[in-house]
């Protein structure tokens, strides 16, 4: 390990960081904005759900390096083109994400949805003010795991020229100099720690009501 | 009022849920409908706000047709308690109390003050507002549900067997308190359930309802128990209707008799002379009944009477507020057969026999029959 290597190469290291965090982020944001109506629809439909939960399943099997050259005669891009990297973790991040919130809805109690219709919400509101809140808890499971696995799927695109910190990788093999390929590894997990954390902390910050022990202030 | 004029409900399964059901639920009153399960009773209650459509037939929410309008609107104007209170786990009580005038679109400080004036009508303590359901009781839940029903102060409210979920003592205490909120409301309320006491106490008219979804019997809680309509009836209206009737039947016009009585601290020899070895009902100060003495029991001589070691008395008949089956209880339940009848205060007046609440029946019954 020769320390010296990493502030020397500071910029160059922080500048894979931003591209690993953008790399990873930005289909997880783009994924769960897709993932949301299509899990709604698989909670209301049961054909639906027939069709999406088993294709979420097949699609999340495809090796990323197939997705990574694929995807690029698919789109019409070039084969470095970054896009490639996000589409393909995008999808990932959907197939996982359909599935936990279609559960995540469907464990929202029927009684409480009830009460909501009869309250006077129209579906759309209801949608927003009473099922989506509390299918949060759950959604943020799905998302964590979402973001973990995009985080350290990024790397594998360093075989395409486009991985972010997973190039630290790549270069560090190429040279055989195991202090390039140990910064990566450590600040990839690094990275994947702190998002997973952040959204642990975000899910507590949206959902003051499950922090409540039960029957904590009761009194009678 | 609430019309329903041949209304009938058959799910796509090919079941009739509702048969051709017609009824008026009148303005001010509690209606009860009640049955055993799959009589249609809910699906009659929730087609009234249209969370279930009817397949024929027409029903009238003061006059207007409910299938006309938008279902949403139709639904803020009709308050709504669900079983198990159905709150929002994610929004706290306050909040929740104000789901309806929110929906209308009150301003944000105008519901919530509402919802506070509610929650204290509901008997909720201030501290609540902030806590979450999750937080709460089941029966202070079941408040809450009741509270966010009246909300928006609708004329029309749906209980759809809203205290089922509770146990039997707060059970009780929530529907006494039903009964006092609706005594200073007056709203239209259906309430659905499939606990015949728990109708015959609420109610002002019951619907009894027979798997199929066919009206067996409405009638008032009284008529019920006096009069069933078919053998159906009889047996879902269940064991002691006749005991239970009596519930129905003013204690007004029931003779209250002599009682022999003693103050705690009178003369022995006294009473011995006065009642010869029947039983006397000691006093206290107030008149208030201590229990009941058997004078062959007294030892011999003259002491003062003791309020200890009596023979523990039945229950009272209140003579201003009891009907004739707490006057019938008082005589069955007394070791000496005489119940002991009060004034409001508590303090006795005389007492009953059950021979007296049996002839006061039978002239009752008489004066029905020339009516």
């Amino acid at each position: 390990m020769i320390w010296a290597w990493i502030p020397r190469n500071g910029s160059l290291i922080l500048g894979l960081l931003g591209e690993h965090l953008i790399l990873s982020l930005v289909p997880v944001l783009v994924g769960l904005v897709l993932a949301v109506p299509l899990g709604w629809l698989a909670s209301r439909s049961r054909v639906a759900r027939a069709v999406l939960i088993p294709s979420a399943g097949v699609l999340y099997t495809v090796p990323s390096l197939v997705l990574f050259i694929v995807l690029p005669v698919i789109l019409g891009t070039r084969i470095l083109d970054p896009i490639n990297v996000v589409v393909a973790l995008a999808i990932y991040t959907v197939a996982l994400l359909v599935r936990s919130v279609a559960d995540a809805l469907a464990a929202v109690p029927a009684m409480v949805v009830a009460a909501a219709t009869a309250m006077g919400f129209r579906p759309t509101r209801r949608f927003v003010s009473v099922e989506f809140p509390l299918a949060v808890p759950v959604l943020i499971a799905g998302l964590r795991v979402a973001t973990v696995s995009n985080i350290s799927l990024v790397s594998v695109g360093a075989a395409i020229g486009v991985g972010g910190l997973g190039q630290l990788f790549t270069d560090g093999f190429d040279r055989s100099f195991p202090t390039e390929i140990i910064t990566g590894i450590v600040l990839s997990m690094l990275l994947a720690l702190v998002a997973d954390a952040l959204l642990v902390g975000l899910g507590r910050y949206a959902t003051p009501w499950s922090r409540v022990g039960p029957r904590a202030g009761r009194t009678a | 009022m609430i019309e329903f004029r041949g209304v009938t409900k058959r799910f796509p399964d090919g079941t009739v849920a509702v048969d051709s059901l017609d009824l008026q639920v009148e303005s001010g009153g509690i209606t009860v409908f009640v049955g055993p399960s799959g009589c249609g009773k809910t699906t009659s209650l929730r087609m009234i706000n249209r969370m279930i459509e009817p397949t024929s037939g027409t029903i009238l929410v003061h006059g207007d047709d409910i299938m006309a309008g938008d279902p949403a609107e139709l639904r803020r104007g009709i308050g709504y308690v669900i079983q198990q209170a159905g709150l929002f786990p994610h929004r706290t009580i306050l909040d929740n109390v104000a789901t309806v005038p929110v929906l209308l679109g009150w301003d944000k400080k105008r519901a919530r003050d509402r919802a506070a004036e509610l929650m204290e009508l509901v008997g909720l303590a201030p501290e609540m507002a902030k806590r979450y359901p999750s937080q709460l009781s089941g029966g202070q839940q079941q408040r809450v549900g009741v509270a966010r029903a009246l909300a928006a102060d609708p004329p029309v409210l749906l209980m759809d067997e809203p205290f089922s979920a509770v146990d039997p003592v707060v059970r009780e205490s929530l529907q006494d308190e039903l009964l006092r909120l609706q005594a200073e409301l007056g709203k239209t309320i259906v309430f659905v359930t499939h606990d015949i006491d728990e109708a015959i106490k609420l109610g002002d008219k019951v619907a009894v309802f027979r798997v199929g979804g066919i009206l067996a019997q409405y009638d008032e809680p009284g008529a019920l128990l006096a009069r069933p309509a078919d053998d159906f009836v009889d047996n879902f209206v269940g064991r002691d209707r006749g005991y239970r009737g009596l519930g129905f039947r003013s204690g007004d016009g029931l003779p209250v008799g002599e009682v022999h009585t003693v103050a705690v601290g009178g003369s022995s020899a006294a009473v011995r002379a006065e009642v010869g070895d029947g039983w006397a009902l000691v006093l206290d100060a107030a008149k208030r009944p201590q229990g009941w003495l058997r004078v062959a029991d007294l030892p011999a001589g003259d002491a003062p009477i003791s309020a200890d070691g009596l023979v523990a008395g039945g229950s009272l008949y209140n003579t201003e507020s009891d009907t004739l089956r707490g006057a019938l209880d008082a005589a069955l339940s007394s070791p000496s057969g005489l119940g002991v009848a009060v004034d409001a205060d508590g303090a006795v007046v005389g007492s009953v026999t059950a021979d007296d609440v049996l002839s006061a029946l039978a002239a009752a019954r008489d004066g029905e029959d020339a009516a």
